[in-house]
């Protein structure tokens, strides 16, 4: 068994809020700059080339590259034979405290739905932990805007509506956010499992690398057909009309119950920030 | 942006007269910063009579929560926020004379309607692009609400700020038309 001390954490996490927040990632930008090539619309090429050169910026000044720098989400993934000595939780929102202060993020979070009332360090963060095989800590932080998760959604679909089914209600989900969720967007689907289950792989989902397809066939038939539907849809870059409208879509699946189909969609927008650690 | 034209604030209806959706345009001048809470206060202000804490006549208001700034830099990123929140406020100020409103995302038809009526334009900024658009802002001072945080109403001296007609005053929609001219269903 080894042991790994909570405060060893801090600092990490802290690094983490700051470099998802100022680095987008290669496999995001690979992806907008091959966007831009197949874009039609002159605005929505306009809006490809703002956003590849707000990368750059954000890159080279160590800014945020969006002022939405997000909730702050963690995947933990903790080996079953790593004991940490200390808080897991409250190292990790430290952490979260320090980086968004130090790395002048802005704080999001308000400290219950209705009193709206601003925490002021971003905290607390929203933490799934895993178990895994090892003695390894893995930290992925995820922040995620606003502006995307308010057009994510979720349904009970029923067996019958089998794939014809799960297709039109991602379409139906991207079509309905429009504009809003600052496209180009990446689709994150979780099908399967219980009511709770599924709006988690979504969200898992979005944390594959760019352009990977699923491993499952289904899975994999599934992402094809919904990322040409969606490329019909006519939203493009911001809304302004165009080809480019998700950069990908990405399914997870679970074994689920006989009389069900849940079926999840989390919108992501083009700020898809995800950066990991391995302690 | 090739081929944008350039406004600057106060916005006047000669300036918007011939603006059409989907043109590219620079704005430089005075604009102010306002999201849901601010509008619910300037709101409660006109429907009890009382005076803004800034005349919005001629003015644009951008729908914003920046990052805080670096030491030496006016602000930090800064995109634009979803603008319907503000739909439902946003007609009462156009009515006392707002020519302009910069966010992303589509308006309601109501918002259009009034846009229409009273001669006020909706620009669409890149949502996402924080760090490019920060660029264009030279200073930012606080006008009211210093207790709303990054909510608060800034004025905002901005140069060059990178922008698309999305409606019009002829009522024209670039999210309805730029979609309907690329749908393929
Ligand atoms: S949806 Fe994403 S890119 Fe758009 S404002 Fe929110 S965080 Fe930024």
């Amino acid at each position: 068994m080894r042991t790994l001390d909570a405060s060893m954490i801090v600092p990490k996490v802290k690094a983490l809020c700051m470099s998802a927040n100022y680095y987008l990632g290669e496999d995001v930008l690979k992806a907008l700059n091959e966007g831009l090539e197949k874009e039609e619309s002159p605005a929505g090429k306009a809006v490809l080339e703002q956003l590849i050169e707000n990368a750059r910026i954000a890159r080279e000044e160590k800014v945020a590259m969006c002022q939405d720098t997000g909730f702050a989400v963690f995947f933990i993934e903790l080996g079953q034979d790593l004991h940490i000595e200390g808080d897991l939780y409250e190292a990790i929102n430290e952490g979260v405290r320090q980086g968004y202060e130090e790395g002048l993020l802005r704080k999001s979070i308000v400290s219950h739905p209705l009193n709206r009332v601003n925490t002021k360090d971003n905290t607390p963060a929203v933490i799934h932990v895993e178990f895994v095989p090892g003695d390894k800590l893995k930290i992925i932080f995820a922040p995620k805007g606003g502006g995307s998760e308010n057009m994510s959604t979720m349904a009970m679909l029923k067996p019958s509506d089998g794939k014809e089914g799960v297709v039109n209600f991602v379409v139906e989900a991207v079509k309905k956010a429009g504009p809003n969720p600052c496209p180009p967007i990446i689709v994150g689907v979780g099908i399967g499992g219980t009511f709770e289950k599924a709006p988690y792989l979504a969200k898992k989902a979005l944390l594959r690398h760019l352009g990977e397809r699923s491993s499952i066939p289904e899975n994999a038939e599934l992402e094809e057909e919904i990322e040409s539907k969606v490329a019909d849809l006519g939203i493009g870059p911001m809304g302004f009309g165009g080809r480019v409208t998700a950069l990908a879509v990405q399914v997870e699946s679970h074994p689920c119950h006989i009389a069900s189909l849940p079926v999840a969609v989390n919108i992501q927008c083009h700020a898809a920030r995800h950066k990991e650690v391995i302690l | 942006m090739n081929g944008a034209k350039r406004l600057t604030t106060p916005l006047k209806d000669s300036d918007l007269d011939n603006l059409k959706v989907g043109e590219k345009v620079f704005l430089s001048g005075i604009i102010y910063t306002g999201r849901d809470a601010a509008h619910k206060r300037l709101v409660e202000l006109l429907d009890a009579g009382k005076e803004l804490p800034f005349n919005v006549e001629g003015q644009v208001i951008y729908y914003v929560g920046p990052a805080p700034a670096k030491p030496g830099k006016p602000i930090g990123s800064a995109g634009p926020t979803t603008s319907y929140r503000m739909d439902a406020y946003a007609p009462r100020l156009i009515e006392v004379g707002l020519k302009g409103m910069i966010g992303k995302g589509s308006r309601s038809q109501e918002v259009v309607e009034s846009m229409k009526k009273h001669k006020a334009v909706y620009f669409a900024a890149v949502g996402g692009a924080a760090a490019l658009i920060a660029k264009s802002i030279k200073s930012k001072e606080l006008v009211a609400y210093e207790d709303l945080g990054p909510e608060a109403i800034f004025k905002l001296e901005v140069e060059d700020f990178p922008v698309i007609v999305a409606n019009d005053i002829k009522g024209d929609d670039l999210y309805k038309q730029g979609m309907e001219a690329y749908r393929r269903v």
